[in-house]
């Protein structure tokens, strides 16, 4: 075995998924298990007034509101959506009721065959008309009106992203059983205690009845930190009405159009300029929450943290609000509230660097902050920023700065190309004191009695390799072979809360409690003996308190950082547009498995620069999307893109396992902006919205010829 | 009676000509390395090889099954060939949620079998039929790579 922790090994769960064994919510045999089907509002706004239930078979179940029996709300960070809807429905999917039955069609037929009557209410499918704010944050520094006034000029542009629709590959399910006063309920999932805890209010029983089991679950984006709460409530309350285990297994259509997506936003944003510098920036984003609360508060957050982009600015002002609009609730997706805001402040910068006739990356990098500065809520840049040495090392494997001369001459001809360059970073951790005051995460570590140990730990592997990158820390740490380290099931019944497994949290934040607690157990460790090692969060010392109500404060202790281009070529004629390079170098500070590591970065690309460039949901008039199927919601095939390149650049971390620090979303930040400024080279013209389609690049192109 | 080989065992079943094979081979023949992803065709998780060739079973109704050669990933698996494929995913790490594998590991067969010797371009339009989320493609193409320069009785 190598020396460096990095050195990648053969993943613990690759035997079980490249056979085929390994078992996901689905794959459970079916013996005794009824089906669910869940019976959706077609209206984005209604009253029910009636709903015709057809007569039903023996052994056929309705479950709805009336059989709920504690809260009908789904605890997410409020108490959120009904578990089956009350006497409205806000929007197009939202759950009215399950039938549950022991045949599949048969069930589906008799949902189909239900007739629910509504009194129509005027629904608000367009953000800028809601009235409703589900939430406001802001941050601020200095004296915006003064710096507004003194500047040699100031810049104002607007900036609007879309939707993105998460599309795991394996769409979202769960099984519930109730037993002897036991909820229990097993599925696809990033977070087994949110799904625990939602569980203990709806059910109306104390959180020692309720059990939870993450399944082998195929991929989650985010798109499985909230919704399964929703699933998890329904079938338990199904489950213990028919008195049989119920599993509900999502249709890819229902997938798409019910379940929370990234938010659409729109970004105002004035800057005041003097001196050939950015002094100020009055930022005011709004987000698209859509029905529901879900994780709007926590996206918002950090998307509001980050409308600084990377850079430090003298004067500050940022106001973000979360409005209701009557479409599908948006949550968790990648990034969180990070992607529309690197995207919005790159292209900003971009565009006040052309106006001032400057070179772009030149002009960002002079604003870029350092070790010291003050971040966006008045927290501490505490580390060294690697953003500088990152863009030399990446402008030279990619040879950005002569494509980027070359590409802004005039191109003539029907293939034109262009190149881009993003800088971003990702505060790694929960949000703000989220660690300190809500997760508190607790980490055991089992030996056993044949000396070999288990980590008992509620974090989730979804595909990001956590059973690997957990053991491989435990056993470096024990002086064990990788083989005799093993992570336990999620089980809530005997792993402790470790916290859900979002916000690029798990390795850095657990697995430094891995590590320390594999410390411990080593210095008690006797052979033979069981012994049980338990590890609580603590905040590092150098951290400043973030103050919630203040909105001041460290909001994370550290950052990542990336540095990502992408290199396109168009083809005028048809607006196809092939990407010739993807490049990306990343401080992820040190990295746990170079294998896993790389492949998050190249994954999480990928969703970026699609995000920029095809991924949308229209809805029509009546909200309803248009497109819920893989057939046309399009997600990149292995011809869309050519090698992803990837190298690291890290930084090592005081406070994460041997320097290790967030990575999960980091990389899908950079796309969007890399991309479209590639593109406005192509189209010489400066971009503010995404996606930039085909169709619109034929439009742009058309306009700019004219 | 449909009659037809799965796995190289002669099998039969009885039912709607038009059901769909996916649905037929994970619930009758508990078959659960099939996987559902769209059920439209569109994504390659329930590819399976029908008759020498890749197919998505999701659109195949029944009724074509009948005297067809079938085979998943549990046949796949015991194929020597297997081990190649298996050697090949695990060394870049091609595997993350898991559930696109399957089905890309019968592209990948099915890729190699006719043209064992694939340039990047072919490897790509190869497996341009199924959908991973999560790798962003680099590793399964390098892992096909490595298979074919392994090489196997494909
Ligand atoms: S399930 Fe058959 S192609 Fe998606
Ligand atoms: S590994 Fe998750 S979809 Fe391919």
């Amino acid at each position: 075995m190598s020396d460096s922790i990095g050195t990648p090994v053969i993943k613990k769960d690759h035997c079980d998924k490249i056979s085929g064994r390994a078992l996901y919510t689905d794959d459970w045999p079916m013996d005794g298990v009824l089906y669910g089907r869940i019976l959706r509002s077609k209206k984005a706004r209604a009253r029910i007034v009636d709903i015709h239930l057809p007569p039903l078979p023996e052994g056929c179940y309705i479950i709805d509101r009336n059989d709920v029996p504690g809260v009908n709300r789904v605890h997410i960070v409020k108490d959120d959506c009904p578990v089956f809807a009350d006497d409205t429905v806000e929007y197009i999917g939202e759950a009215i009721l399950m039938v549950a039955g022991p045949d599949k069609k048969e069930t589906g037929r008799i949902r189909d065959s239900i007739e629910v009557e509504y009194e129509e209410l005027e629904p608000v499918l367009d953000v800028l008309k809601s009235e409703e704010c589900f939430f406001e944050y802001g941050c601020s520094r200095g004296d915006l009106d003064a710096e507004l006034e003194r500047a040699d000029f100031v810049y104002e542009e607007q900036f609007r992203s879309g939707s993105q629709e998460q599309a795991y590959l394996e769409v979202q399910g769960m099984e519930g059983m109730w037993q002897d006063g036991i909820t229990s309920v097993r599925g696809s999932m990033q977070c087994p205690y949110y799904v625990h805890r939602a569980l203990a209010g709806v059910m109306a029983v104390d959180e020692d009845h309720v059990r939870v089991l993450g399944e082998v679950t195929g991929g989650g984006f985010g798109g499985k930190e909230d919704y399964p709460s929703i699933l998890a409530a329904q079938v338990a309350v199904a489950a213990k009405k028919t008195g049989k285990p119920v599993r509900c297994v999502f249709e890819r259509r229902e997938d798409i159009e019910c379940t929370s997506k990234r938010h659409p936003s729109l970004y105002n944003i004035k800057a005041a300029v003097r001196d050939g510098r950015v002094t100020a920036l009055d930022v005011d984003i709004v987000l698209d929450a859509g029905a529901y609360t879900t994780l709007s508060a926590v996206v918002l957050q950090r998307a509001v943290i980050a409308a600084e982009g990377i850079y430090n600015i003298p004067v500050l002002k940022v106001r973000g609000r979360a409005m209701k609009t009557n479409t599908v609730p948006n949550g968790a997706f990648r990034g969180f509230g990070g992607p529309q805001s690197f995207y919005a402040l790159e292209l900003l910068f971009d565009h006040i660097a052309q106006k001032l006739g400057r070179d772009s990356l030149e002009f960002r990098l002079e604003h870029c902050a350092q070790k010291g500065d003050p971040t966006s809520t008045g927290g501490i840049f505490h580390f060294d920023v690697p953003i500088p040495e990152m863009v030399e090392e990446l402008s030279k494997l990619c040879g950005y700065g002569e494509k980027h001369k070359k590409y802004a001459a005039e191109q003539s001809g029907r293939y034109r190309r262009g190149i881009g360059m993003s800088l971003f970073y990702h505060g790694a951790g929960f949000t703000g004191a989220g660690e300190r005051d809500m997760i508190k995460a607790v980490l055991r570590l089992k030996k056993n009695r044949d000396d070999n140990v288990e980590i008992l730990s509620a974090n989730m592997d979804i595909g990001q390799g956590l059973t690997t990158t957990f053991a491989k820390i435990a056993a470096r740490e024990l002086g064990l072979p990788l083989d005799r380290v093993t992570v336990a099931d999620p089980d809530t019944s005997f792993v402790p809360d470790s916290g859900p497994t979002v916000a690029s949290r798990s390795i850095m934040v657990v697995g430094e409690l891995i590590r320390r607690a594999a410390a411990r157990l080593k210095e008690q460790w006797v052979s033979g003996e069981e012994c049980i090692v338990e590890e609580r969060f603590r905040e590092p010392d150098f951290v400043l308190p973030f103050d919630p109500e203040r909105f001041e404060g460290d909001a994370y202790p550290t950052f990542s950082w990336g540095v990502q281009a992408v290199e396109l070529e168009t083809d005028t004629l048809t607006g196809y547009t092939r990407i010739l390079g993807a490049w990306g170098d990343y401080d992820i500070g040190t990295v746990i498995d170079e294998n896993i590591a790389r492949g998050q970065m190249e994954g999480g690309f990928l969703q970026g620069i699609s995000y920029a460039s095809m991924e949308q949901i229209p809805a029509d008039k009546s909200g309803r999307i248009r497109n819920s199927s893989f057939s046309d919601y399009l997600i990149p095939t292995a011809a869309d893109i050519p090698v992803l390149e990837t190298i690291f650049h890290p930084v090592e971390y005081s406070d994460g396992p041997y320097g290790a620090k967030g990575a999960g979303e980091l990389p899908t930040a950079g796309g969007a902006p890399a991309w479209l400024m590639a593109m406005q080279q192509i189209v010489c013209r400066e971009l503010n919205c995404i996606p930039f389609t085909t169709e619109d690049t034929l439009r742009t192109l058309g306009e700019v010829s004219e | 009676m449909i009659e037809f080989v799965l796995n190289g065992e002669k099998v039969s079943w009885e039912g709607p000509d038009t059901e769909r094979l996916l649905d037929v081979l994970r619930e009758d023949f508990r078959l659960t390395g099939v996987k559902c992803g769209c059920k439209e065709g569109e994504c390659g998780a329930c590819s399976v090889i029908f008759d020498g060739e890749l197919a998505n079973s999701c659109l195949i109704p029944m009724a074509k099954a009948d005297g067809a050669e079938i085979m998943t990933i549990e046949g796949l698996r015991e194929l020597d060939c297997f081990r190649v494929l298996d050697r090949a995913f695990a060394e870049p790490a091609a595997v993350q949620c898991g559930f696109c594998t399957p089905g890309m590991v019968l592209a990948a067969y099915s890729l190699l079998k006719k043209n064992p010797h694939p340039d990047e371009n072919e490897i790509r339009d190869g497996l341009s039929g199924n959908l991973c989320r999560c790798t962003g493609y680099r590793a399964i193409v390098e892992a096909v790579k490595l298979a074919a320069k392994e090489g196997g009785k494909w």
